[in-house]
């Protein structure tokens, strides 16, 4: 018998640390994002605890911007995985009408997302909640825990990180404190699609190429979705061929002009791109250590 | 983009990936051999590096580089901001690069002094390590250091990295000198695979091509060697264990096992031993999403059902039947200190094994090593980095194997009841024979028949306070109204004890530490013999508390937080203790250099500012009552 592939190896260590999570939480609760990384984490986690259930809910903090492909794809997973769907929406928000348009990309992901994940999991008590970051996506995160904590203000403190060997992982805490645990930690981005890819898993079509109606924004493509959209002085939408490599906000997500129209066409697309996913997230692009500050404050 | 152009057929291509291995590794080196240099190149090299980051990397070399014109590797390995301020790497952070054969995972932790911690982290995951060594300076303190570490967690293959080999005019005499003298130390630590590349990161020679500047090296590059070298897929192999992490039960008529095979292989209807019980079955499926398998092996996460009905919950260990694993409750183990705070023999520990967290307490070390000489050395207490051999006794026992046969049953980590933190990992060696040979001598006049004898339950009353605070004055009193009720008493004082019992004990932490086990050694006896033990001691740790805590019956332990304020006793200074040891004169003297852990929840709390000692005396006689340790009159 030949040896484990990575891809085994990476899925049966995912496993291990769903389970081991699971078994040491309360609480738990898988923050469930749409995209192609939580995709592959609630595979997982259906794969983990089969034939259960998965024994938790997947909570969803909706910013009411999001692709209207996310949310439709959001319904149907719910659906399948038999799990149950929590749509945390900031009522603070919902009242002040946030939107990437008038309030700027920065005070927008605060106060829908840093505050508004916040705010689920002191409500729901949760004590445990999975994340799909990967170490790779971002310099701070290279340094992250598989289990990392936050205080009861939901801080990360990267100075006093518990040290993680072997496979041993330290679920304890403190009254208050909640663990953040990221199952995908050692997988890359090409190990994400080339999983997709084998294991035949669902995802939004946006990360597929088709002809989608665009503006050009400070550089950046931005797909029209919906009415909400404030187009300015001379800007007409054009149908353009346009695929993305991330999806959050959809005023938020720069797309990439592509054919790629298929799995091996986006992976083969992969190996020759030459700008790594966050660029089209226009959250990273400000101070150096700005990813780090934002987890500091409780970004996930 | 060449990547791009070598690809004619992406299925072809992904065809060849799904049989990609994975190697992790881990780079060791002093803080200017070039490591962050080194991986920078790697990933570069292996076109791991987008645009984007190589953009950033040039902004930022220019600002904080120290490179000149050329790029810095090392800032892009920085992650932290705190980090890049103070230049150097703090932390453990794992890089992730690919090529054609194999994925890798490079755990990248720092040189630095007072870092064994993060390098025994990274290296607890390695199935390989890279140490770099300067051609100009040869083999450092660190280089034998880092080489240790890695022999300890049990990596046998090393590359040695020589690297600046550009600085040194690529002279092969400088090369094949600190080759020898590596090859001879590696030796001594049981390390016989050893590759040595000469390098330079900076240039890129012999990285991922061989360089025409060393004509006479024969040998792959770095990235030749780290893709073909036979790591044995880093797994164990010998007889099945599996800790189950978790019972799988969806409904009423499926009960299955999950876990992940930490050692051999498994097929349906193979015999297995379930540990600590020692129940024996077979297995009958082997249960996944995608089907049930044949065989399942090393490294893999299944669930596993039995042909029998038999007790299993998370912790208990799977084994193959012929070939179970051991079952002990006290070892000799190496333990690597990873807290501020030191190791205190004695202390209540948790420590984690396998699926497993159990209550633990450390022996005095045997001795401590000297990671730079490899000397043993006499040690009362493990510090901050430090490392030594220590037996290890749990509350109960488990299913584990010696480290030197399967790493992930053998190794453990240590978690500090309070804070929660990990302050320490291990290695177990063996299992101690005397766990194994102590019984308890059975009694027939038993401590409930000695309840009955003299109409009280026992209990100990654990006055805690700082120095001055007044409890020996409120313990003698508590004895007097006791004993006029007729309760069989007896005082252990501090001061009593410390002429005897504890006469060899000075006060460090590790010795009071101690001081208070004994003391809750002979509470518990008295305890036992239906007394009502009165202590009283400044007893200033939370953790000693609950150890004399622990070693009594649940509701038999009475915390009184005799709370007087640190000005107050100290004006009093009754025996002109707080004088000596404001002068310096008395070192570790509890509220002045030594803590005092104020009771988070005493089942009393005196404020002797608010109250007399007789009213303090009577508080704790009605708090007896209420409990039903004693009647009003006996």
């Amino acid at each position: 018998m030949t040896a484990l592939t990575h891809l085994q190896r990476l899925e049966a260590e995912s496993i291990d640390i769903l389970r081991e999570a699971v078994a040491e939480a309360e609480r738990p609760v898988m923050l469930y994002s749409i995209g192609k990384d939580s995709s592959v984490m609630l595979h997982l986690a259906r794969k983990a605890f089969f034939p259960s259930r998965p024994p938790f809910p997947l909570l969803h903090v909706d910013t009411t911007w999001k692709f209207r492909a996310m949310y439709e794809l959001r319904d149907r997973m719910a659906r399948e995985s038999g799990q149950d769907l929590i749509v945390h929406r900031n009522p603070e928000a919902v009242r002040l009408g946030i939107n990437p348009f008038t309030h700027g990309s920065a005070l927008h992901t605060d106060v829908w997302k840093t505050q508004g994940l916040k705010q689920a999991l002191d409500q729901h008590g949760f004590d445990l909640a999975f994340g799909g970051a990967r170490r790779d996506e971002e310099k701070s995160r290279a340094k992250e825990r598989v289990f990392s904590f936050r205080s009861a203000q939901h801080q990360w403190d990267p100075k006093n990180q518990r040290p993680e060997l072997w496979r041993l992982y330290n679920a304890r805490k403190n009254k208050g404190e909640s663990i953040r645990v990221f199952p995908l930690s050692n997988w890359t981005e090409l190990d994400i699609w080339q999983y997709i890819l084998a294991e035949d898993i669902p995802i939004v079509p946006l990360y597929l190429a088709a002809e989608r109606p665009v503006v050009t924004r400070d550089g950046t493509l931005v797909m029209v979705d919906d009415e909400r959209f404030p187009l300015r002085e001379g800007e007409t939408p054009a149908l353009r061929r346009v695929r993305f490599r991330t999806l959050g906000c959809y005023p938020l997500t720069g797309a990439i002009e592509s054919d790629a129209d298929t799995l091996p066409a986006i992976i083969r697309e992969m190996l020759v791109a030459r700008t790594s996913e966050r660029q089209g997230r226009l959250i990273d692009q400000d101070a150096g250590a700005s990813m780090e500050k934002k987890k500091a404050e409780g970004y996930f | 983009m060449n990547a791009g152009a070598r690809i004619e057929d992406v299925e072809t291509y992904l065809a060849a990936q799904q049989s990609k291995s994975l190697l992790r590794f881990i780079t060791c080196g002093s803080v200017d051999d070039g490591k962050s240099t080194l991986i920078g190149r790697l990933l570069h090299e292996s076109k791991a590096l987008f645009d984007d980051q190589l953009a950033a990397l040039e902004g930022d070399s220019r600002k904080f580089g120290t490179q000149g014109d050329e790029l810095d590797f090392a800032l892009l390995l920085d992650g932290l901001g705190a980090e890049r301020e103070q230049g150097i790497t703090i932390d453990v952070a794992y890089r992730f690069f690919a090529t054609e054969r194999r994925k890798f995972i490079v755990a990248d932790t720092p040189g630095h002094e007072q870092y064994t911690r993060n390098m025994i982290t990274g290296a607890s995951t390695a199935d390989l390590a890279v140490i770099l060594v300067d051609a100009r300076k040869g083999l450092l303190t660190q280089t034998r250091r880092h080489s240790y570490l890695v022999s300890l967690v049990g990596i046998r293959k090393v590359v040695l990295a020589v690297n600046k080999l550009d600085l040194v005019d690529w002279s092969r005499d400088a090369f094949e000198a600190i080759e020898r003298d590596y090859r001879a130390f590696a030796a001594q630590l049981g390390i016989d695979d050893v590759v040595a590349i000469p390098l330079s990161a900076l240039r890129g020679d012999n990285l991922s091509a061989p360089s025409a500047r060393t004509p006479w090296y024969r040998g792959p590059s770095l990235l030749q060697h780290l893709e073909t070298v036979d790591v044995g897929n880093g797994e164990p192999t010998g007889p099945l264990r599996l800790p189950v992490q978790w019972v799988n039960r969806p409904d009423l008529d499926f009960r299955g096992y999950s876990g992940r095979i930490l050692g051999g292989r498994v097929r349906p209807g193979d015999a297995v031993r379930v540990l600590p019980s020692g129940r024996t079955s077979a297995v009958a499926r082997i249960v996944t999403f995608d089907g049930d398998l044949a065989e399942a092996r090393t490294g893999q996460s299944v669930t596993l059902t039995l042909a029998d009905e038999i007790d299993i919950s998370r912790g208990d260990v799977i084994c193959a039947a012929d070939d179970p694993a051991g079952l002990a409750d006290q070892f000799e183990a190496t333990l690597v200190w990873m807290a501020d705070a030191p190791m205190l023999p004695g202390r209540p520990y948790l420590v984690k094994l396998g699926a497993s967290t159990l209550g633990a307490s450390f022996g005095q070390p045997k001795y401590a090593v000297d990671v730079n000489s490899l000397d043993h050395l006499a040690a009362k207490t493990l510090e901050l980095n430090g490392i030594g051999v220590a037996n290890l006794t749990l509350d109960r026992a488990v299913a584990f194997d010696p480290y030197a046969s399967n790493r992930d049953m053998g190794s453990f980590i240590v978690i500090d009841r309070y804070t929660n933190q990990t302050v320490g990992a291990g290695l177990l060696h063996f299992a101690l024979r005397r766990s194994q040979n102590i019984h308890w001598q059975a009694v027939e006049v038993d401590k409930q028949a000695r309840i009955r004898q003299s109409g009280h339950a026992p209990c100990v009353l654990w006055l805690t306070g700082l120095s001055g605070s007044g409890k020996s004055t409120i313990a003698n009193i508590v004895e007097r109204q006791l004993h006029a009720l007729g309760a069989r008493t007896y005082l252990l004082d501090g001061d009593n004890v410390r002429h005897g019992l504890s006469k060899d004990l000075g006060f460090t932490d590790a010795d009071r530490v101690e001081n208070i086990r004994r003391i809750g050694e002979v509470a518990r006896l008295m305890v036992d013999a239906g007394l009502i033990v009165i202590t009283a001691f400044i007893s200033p740790f939370r953790s000693e508390r609950q150890l004399a805590r622990g070693m009594v019956e649940d509701g038999e332990f009475v915390e009184i937080f005799v709370d007087t304020p640190l000005d107050v006793v100290e004006q009093r200074d009754p025996k002109g203790l707080y004088r000596k040891a404001r002068r310096g004169e008395l070192k570790n003297f509890t509220g002045i250099d030594s803590p005092y852990e104020v009771p988070a929840a005493p089942e009393l709390h005196l404020r002797t500012m608010e109250q007399s000692p007789e009213e303090s005396a009577s508080a704790i006689v009605e708090a007896l009552i209420r409990r039903g340790v004693i009647r009003p009159t006996i």
